[in-house]
């Protein structure tokens, strides 16, 4: 059974419309829980650093109850011999406390940089087994944001608020707990302050996760604009457009800036009532229970130690505000971390695959239609074409006819949405993936170079081909003259980062990556379009010999190009209208003439 | 610390130039302009600053009020209700109950205004940056490369944003109690508060080992989020290719070094961060048992009050406590520091192709007379190959010419000089007699348009894309562009001109895009094209087209031509045939055909290749 190729299409990237909805805490709740299969592994780590933080809490509560023993005792009563024991005891408890907080943090900290690096590994896995319609469609910096900020975020959280969110919820109902064995009055009245204020804690967090994500995905839209002002920015040179895109950017950074600033006031207010609680927990335990002396219904003691105990509470409450926006932004950022993962591939490999034996490299095209995601009509209406094993097949069509979809069929970077592909007879879609890429070699029109050596750059997937492999094929391809100029070789460091090369020097190491490893059928869009007429002729003598073994489909749009080819299929409205040879077509076939013959050429002789 | 450059298992890499190393002097220089840009970001917002440092202390008061009321309630107002009058009591009560709303209502002023302040920086700081690179010569962009201007533009500002948002409050906070309690202490007993200080020097010792090591420690997490983030955006940019060659398992494995570095870059900064915190703790925790045992033998020996003793304990307590916060800042400082150095260096990066202090007009309306006056040129990268050498051509307003030559003859780089992408080491170029130096960066490019090798699509609609020639456009004139160049397919587009071309234009074939680049040039209507090699990926119906659209266009324009197909030779007044930087003939078309020579020859191989 071939794929469903109408499942599993691309999700839509997010917009950054706030969605209205309000996020409930159960649902930053359930954004967090996604990050278990990541948390689990290491969860001992993490609680074991949640029990070292609240040993740490404890051993310095102690401390004071001490203190107090060392005041009421040798000093009151000035007898001095216990005093070493209770110091030293002082000591212990504070050496304690530190060697607990270097615990907590040294055990997490190899752990929560290992779970954002693992989530990281995972993203990136994923998105490269995600079809090019996928990354077409999703604005390159939210991936980057995702990949990046988002999962620092999350990083962040693990390690700091995630563990203290825990403590100090458990160490503020302890307290009060505490407060309540003291005198189940104070108890209830810390509870009737407590219930309006945490109803209105637990609105702000809702409203603030919602401005979170927004943040974030304005971040994700302020990242794609960086990215295409780094990577246009000869374009905008060129055309003077520096101020539109700062412009654009600025407004951008504006608006995320008022997010931000929403985020601030919702802080503000969390703050402002998490503060509130502690102080009017200790204004009323201080109301009753110096009342309650008064009558003499409550001792000072009772009234000290309550306060003492607010006191230490005052810390652990105010903060959960804090940490409680610190987990709507990581419950956010995880819920845009699973967006992407939750796509599911489009292209696979199928559940029962078909062996590729040796490859004879028969190409078939039947019936084929394809329709972009989204669009109305279809780009192919039905092509049927055979390339024969061996034969050099050549793609003429008018711009815009379809020929670059067809091309990325044969290789699957693409799903017919209707009819077949077939290789030695087989639809594509039963093959597995790797043997399928690993018969069919496609080289596009734009030569993309990453910033690594050059052998690294045509060898691509095959990093074990031999320098003596790498060498043929840039040979092949015209390449290896201006290869053995640079600098150090084949070591050169080209691309972005390294050194630039020129288009047709770019075009000569994509065409050198095709033809390594000598697959059986290549498809090269447009290949010696950059090239200059003397290494055109240099390149397409090369090209020959290679074409002569294999199977090859190659759009051209010049006559030398054509030339290469044993036969022609001309693409027209999305169907193979003609076959034949390049004679033959220009003899019969108007359209094909039209296509291919250049005027211009006698012009200039003429002129 | 190296960045790691000679790791073996990073060979892939290549062989290249990596200045990203920093030494000690240059450490600290680096540090000094990360300081300076602060001081210079926060300067026009003193007061909002003053302002904040204010509500800071009145909170910080506020709070220490709170402890004494409730003393008195308990020393006072206890007693006195006993005695039948509760007013001492009930105004203690009411009095702390004030205090705790006080404190709240500041805490939230100061959040929102040290916020306000906060997010003012980032944007401030966000649109210096990004305006600066779009200053900067493309000539550092070439080196400096997309991906770390990416990741200074991005992951360097998030970190400064976290410190903002968290760092601010912990420093001035900590700080303000750090004062105001060493006051308390030494007027409570100074002998005590004494061993108290005495604490600080190994404070500070700790302190200035913590940094250092930190720093280098965030100095490196910065690289290696580089480096992730230049794989990263370069798979996906890339990934018809990683698919196509199963590049997949490669990739991951390089991701994996690189994240790994990164990985333990960070882990290292929180191990480094542990042992500060910790041992910060224990000085606190040392101090206490030391002023414990010393108070204890100067109450017995009648030198200190025991209440003395016990307020001196309880602040101390508070004291320490800060100090957590200010490790909590200081880590957040260093990281952000790390950003800052970078985000600095490029802000100081001197501009390659300045504009002039005091621009010179140019003639109105502009005529186009392009000239090149004894130019010599060589790439700032390597400064001994030079690639023009005292370079002269005069080109009449209005002439159309074509620029032939083999790979690496300096035709790129004539029109690059002509568009002032850089300037020349010695001579002049100049338009309408103007120096390009002299002109206004607004005026050039109004005057002088170049379409570059790859036609880089934004994201957005096709017209989004034309509309860049000229921002403002009305729609008809849009389409009249689209029109002009021949680019029929746009009505074959399912929402015709409002088709979204996808990311880079993937919507679009190669030679699309190369026509809503052409389209761009009609639009801007400048007095000079230069168009380097922007119709190679065009059919020859489509090139036809655009060779009789530019035909028109052209009539009227100065143009300077460089295509490998000499289709383009057609429209040309004039062809110019470049070898080693020099012109090797020059003449009508017909002239050099006639003359025999280097066009002649190439022209019958050109020839050839179309049958």
């Amino acid at each position: 059974m071939p794929a469903d190729p109408d499942t599993a299409q691309a999700q839509d990237p997010p917009t950054t419309e706030p969605s209205g909805a309000v996020i409930r805490p159960a649902a930053t709740l359930a954004a967090l829980r996604r990050l278990a299969p990541y948390v689990r592994p290491h969860r001992r780590a993490l609680l074991g650093s949640g029990a070292a933080a609240l040993a740490a809490t404890l051993a310095a509560l102690v401390i004071p109850l001490v203190t107090r023993r060392i005041v009421d005792g040798p000093i009151a009563r000035g007898d001095l011999s216990p005093l070493p024991w209770l110091v030293g005891g002082v000591l212990a408890l504070g050496l304690a406390e530190a060697v607990l907080l270097l615990v907590r943090r040294r055990i997490v900290a190899r752990p929560t940089t290992r779970i954002e690096a693992d989530m990281r590994a995972d993203l990136y896995s994923h998105l490269q087994r995600l079809p090019i319609a996928f990354h077409d469609g999703w604005p390159s910096g939210q991936l980057l944001s995702r990949a990046v900020q988002d999962l620092s975020t999350i990083r962040r959280f693990l390690a700091f608020a995630g563990v203290f969110l825990v403590v100090n919820t458990i160490t503020a109902l302890v307290g009060i707990a505490i407060l309540g064995a003291l005198s189940w009055l104070l108890g209830v009245a810390v509870l009737v302050v407590a219930v309006p204020l945490v109803a209105l804690t637990l609105r702000l967090v809702r409203r603030y996760a919602v401005v979170a994500r927004l943040a974030q995905d304005q971040d994700g839209d302020l990242a794609t604009v960086v990215e295409e002002s780094a990577l246009g920015v000869r374009v905008l040179r060129a055309l003077g457009r520096g101020r539109q895109i700062t412009e654009r950017f600025v407004a951008g950074a504006r608006g995320l800036r008022r997010t931000e600033l929403r985020k601030v006031r919702l802080q503000a207010a969390l703050w402002c009532v998490l503060v509130l609680l502690p102080e009017a927990a200790i204004a009323i335990i201080l109301a009753i229970s110096a009342w309650g002396v008064a009558t003499g219904a409550l001792t000072v003691g009772t009234l000290v130690a309550a306060v003492t105990i607010m006191t230490y509470l005052y810390w652990p409450i105010a903060s959960l505000g804090w940490l409680l926006t610190e987990a709507g932004n990581a419950a956010a950022a995880t819920r845009r971390y699973w967006e992407v993962r939750d796509v599911a591939p489009a292209i696979v490999d199928p559940p029962d695959p078909v062996d590729l034996g040796p490859v004879r490299g028969r190409v078939e095209f039947r019936a084929v239609r394809f329709r972009h995601e989204g669009a109305e009509a279809d780009v192919l209406r039905g092509v049927d074409l055979v390339v024969e094993p061996g034969e050099t097949m050549a793609l003429v069509g008018a711009t815009g006819a379809g020929k670059t979809v067809l091309t990325s069929l044969v290789g699957r970077l693409a799903d017919v949405t209707g009819g077949a592909v077939l290789l030695d007879g087989v639809d594509v879609r039963r093959l597995r993936l790797a043997d399928l890429r690993t018969a069919v070699a496609t080289a596009f029109e734009d030569p993309v170079l990453i910033s690594a050596s050059v052998r690294e750059n045509v060898a691509l997937g095959l990093p074990d081909a031999s320098d003596a492999d790498v060498w043929e094929a840039l040979r092949v391809a015209g390449a290896a003259g201006f290869v053995e100029a640079l600098p150090w070789g084949l070591a050169t460091r080209i691309g972005e980062q390294g050194l630039s090369l020129s288009g047709g020097q770019r075009q000569r190491l994509a065409l050198a990556r095709a033809v390594l490893g000598r697959p059986p059928v290549l498809v090269l869009d447009d290949p010696l379009s950059a090239l200059d007429v003397h290494t055109e002729a240099e390149v397409e003598a090369a090209l020959r010999s290679v074409l002569g073994g294999v199977t090859a489909l190659v759009v051209a749009h010049r006559p030398s190009t054509v030339q290469l080819a044993d036969r022609v299929a001309l693409l027209e409205d999305g169907r193979v209208t003609a076959v034949g040879t390049h004679r033959e077509l220009l003899a019969r076939n108007a359209t094909y003439r039209d296509l291919l013959s250049s005027p211009d050429a006698e012009r200039v002789g003429a002129a | 610390m190296s960045a790691g450059t000679t790791d073996v298992d990073l060979d892939w890499r290549g062989v290249g130039d990596d200045s990203e190393e920093v030494t000690r002097a240059a450490g600290l220089r680096l540090a000094r302009s990360a300081r300076r840009l602060v001081a210079d970001l926060l300067r026009p917002r003193r007061p909002a600053v003053a302002l904040a440092l204010l509500i800071l202390v009145v909170e910080n008061a506020v709070m220490l009020t709170g402890p004494l009321l409730v003393a008195l309630a308990v020393d006072t107002g206890v007693p006195a209700a006993l005695d039948g009058r509760p007013a001492p009591l009930a105004w203690s009560v009411a009095g702390y109950a004030a205090c705790g709303l006080a404190s709240s209502g500041l805490r939230a002023a100061f959040l929102l205004l040290s916020g306000r302040i906060g997010q003012d920086v980032l944007l401030e700081l966000r649109r210096r940056v990004f305006r600066q690179a779009q200053r900067l010569a493309l000539e550092w962009h070439e080196s400096y490369t997309s991906g770390r201007l990416i990741s200074r533009l991005t992951s360097d500002l998030e970190s400064i944003d976290d410190l903002l948002q968290q760092g601010l409050d912990g420093l001035l906070g900590a700080l303000l109690s750090l004062a105001g309690i060493t006051v308390l202490l030494l007027l409570i007993d100074p002998v005590l508060a004494g061993v108290v200080l005495a604490g600080f020097a190994p404070l500070a010792l700790l302190t200035r080992w913590f940094q250092r090591r930190s720093r280098a420690s965030y100095r490196l997490t910065r690289t290696w989020v580089a480096r992730v983030i230049v794989q990263f955006v370069e798979s996906m940019n890339g990934m018809r290719a990683v698919q196509a060659y199963r590049r997949e398992a490669r990739n991951e494995s390089i991701m994996e070094q690189l994240n790994h570095r990164y990985r333990d870059a960070n882990a290292d900064a929180l191990l480094t961060l542990s042992w500060f915190v910790a041992c910060v703790r224990a000085v606190g925790n040392l101090t206490l048992a030391l002023v414990l045992l010393l108070g204890a033998l100067r109450v017995t020996s009648g030198a200190l009050e025991l209440g003395a003793l016990t307020a001196f304990l309880l602040y101390l307590r508070r004291f320490y406590d800060p100090l957590d916060q200010l490790a909590q800042f200081m880590n957040a400082y260093q990281s952000a520091a790390a950003a800052l150095e970078k985000l600095a260096s490029v802000l100081e990066t001197p501009i390659g192709v300045p504009e002039p202090a005091h621009p010179r007009a140019l003639p109105v309306p502009v005529r186009g007379a392009l000239a090149f006056d004894r130019v010599t040129f060589a790439y700032p990268r390597a400064p001994e190959r030079v690639v023009l050498p005292e370079f002269s051509l005069t080109v009449p307003a209005g002439q159309t010419v074509a620029l032939v030559g083999e790979t690496g003859a300096g035709k790129t780089t004539l029109a690059k000089l002509a568009a002032r992408f850089h300037d020349p080491v010695s001579g002049a170029v100049l338009l309408d007699g103007v120096d390009l130096r002299d002109l206004a960066d607004a005026d050039l490019r109004r005057a002088l348009v170049m379409v570059t090798q790859e036609p880089f699509l934004f994201s957005g609609s096709l017209a989004d894309n034309v509309a860049m020639g000229r921002p403002g456009a009305s729609r008809a004139e849009i389409a009249a562009a689209v029109e002009a160049v021949g680019a029929g397919f746009a009505h074959d587009l399912p929402e015709g001109l409002d088709t979204d071309v996808r990311k880079r234009g993937g919507r679009l074939s190669a030679g699309q895009r190369q026509l809503v680049s052409l389209a761009r040039v009609v639009l801007a209507d400048p007095a000079v094209v230069l168009l380097d090699e922007a119709t190679s990926s065009l059919d020859i119906p489509s090139e036809r087209a655009v060779q009789a659209a530019l035909e028109t266009v052209l009539a009227d324009r100065t143009a300077l031509i460089i295509a490998h197909r000499l289709s383009t030779v057609a429209i040309a007044d004039r062809v110019l045939v470049m070898g080693g930087g020099r012109i090797v003939q020059d003449g009508t078309p017909g002239e050099l055909l006639a003359s025999g020579g280097d066009f002649a020859d190439l022209h019958a191989a050109w020839q050839d290749s179309l049958r």
